[in-house]
């Protein structure tokens, strides 16, 4: 569904006259609601612009990804990065957003206790 | 082999009616760019459900959106979104929204300017009207009156 959001923001926005490009890991959801430009990067989802805490990786997808603004002519277009998340392990690609996969939603009470928690680290550690 | 997330989300989702994803068959709208990238105002969005230190979380179905400032840091940043597997992100919020290597980049000259803030929201929205018509117009409107000349979008 973020995705799908995505898509649809891009849309809207280039119609206002900026151009856009969206990020995807899902080329099914991105090709059926068809932004400007998009550029795909076969990883899991969660991780669209790379892998946590590897610089290298992120600025090599991002700065291809920025390449395809510049590049992509034809409306709709979908570029394919190259990136492997893990050559000698494909198991993901199985495994993701299958049952089981998505974290537990918290119920009203322990997300407000989570969110006061926060509010209370930001505002007694106040230095900004 | 792209994975095929359409099925997947049926089958994740099988005590429900099956979701009606959005097909646009007709040729997106294009605006091309007007100039070089290096010399763009660049503005950063994720539906990665990131929110800066003491900002309200995200609830289901929230069109909302939050504002980050640019020279947020990473201990300021946290995340609020329960469509995909958030651990990553958590630890380097640069997986789904990537503040650092923007600045970065456009410390380096690749972009010509990175726009404050950046925007993000939570894209779990089923009602892709609710996202065009309520989130998507005020979208605009941050970016045009910032004089924003390419949006960088990721989804999560």
């Amino acid at each position: 569904m973020c995705h799908q959001s995505v898509g649809l923001i891009a849309r809207e926005v280039e119609a206002a006259g900026i151009p856009t490009l969206c990020m995807t890991s899902a080329y099914d959801i991105t090709q059926a609601v068809n932004p400007p430009r998009a550029v795909f990067l076969n990883y899991p989802l969660g991780h669209q612009t790379g892998k946590p805490d590897d610089r290298e990786n992120q600025r090599a997808i991002i700065r291809d990804a920025l390449g395809a603004f510049e590049t992509i002519s034809r409306p709709g277009t979908i570029v394919k990065l190259p990136y492997v998340w893990d050559p000698n392990d494909r198991r993901w690609e199985e495994s993701d957003y299958t049952p089981g996969f998505l974290p537990r939603r918290p119920d009203k009470e322990a997300a407000d206790l989570i969110e006061q928690e926060r509010r209370r680290r930001y505002t007694t550690a106040n230095s900004g | 082999m792209p994975i095929d997330y359409i099925p997947r989300t049926r089958e994740l989702y099988n005590a429900y009616a099956p979701y009606r994803w959005v097909v646009n068959g007709e040729p997106p709208p294009w605006t091309p760019l007007k100039k070089p990238l290096a010399q763009c105002k660049v503005a950063l969005m994720s539906s990665g459900g990131v929110l800066y230190r003491d900002q309200p979380r995200f609830r289901r179905e929230d069109a909302s959106y939050r504002l980050i400032p640019k020279n947020a840091k990473r201990d300021e940043l946290n995340i609020w979104h329960f469509g995909y597997p958030t651990r990553d992100a958590e630890k380097d919020p640069n997986c789904v929204f990537p503040l650092e290597r923007m600045r970065e980049f456009e410390a380096e000259g690749r972009i010509g300017e990175l726009c404050d803030p950046g925007f993000t929201f939570a894209g779990g929205i089923y009602s892709a009207r609710k996202v065009r018509e309520e989130l998507a117009p005020k979208i605009v409107e941050e970016l045009r009156s910032r004089d924003v000349e390419a949006f960088y979008l990721v989804p999560a």
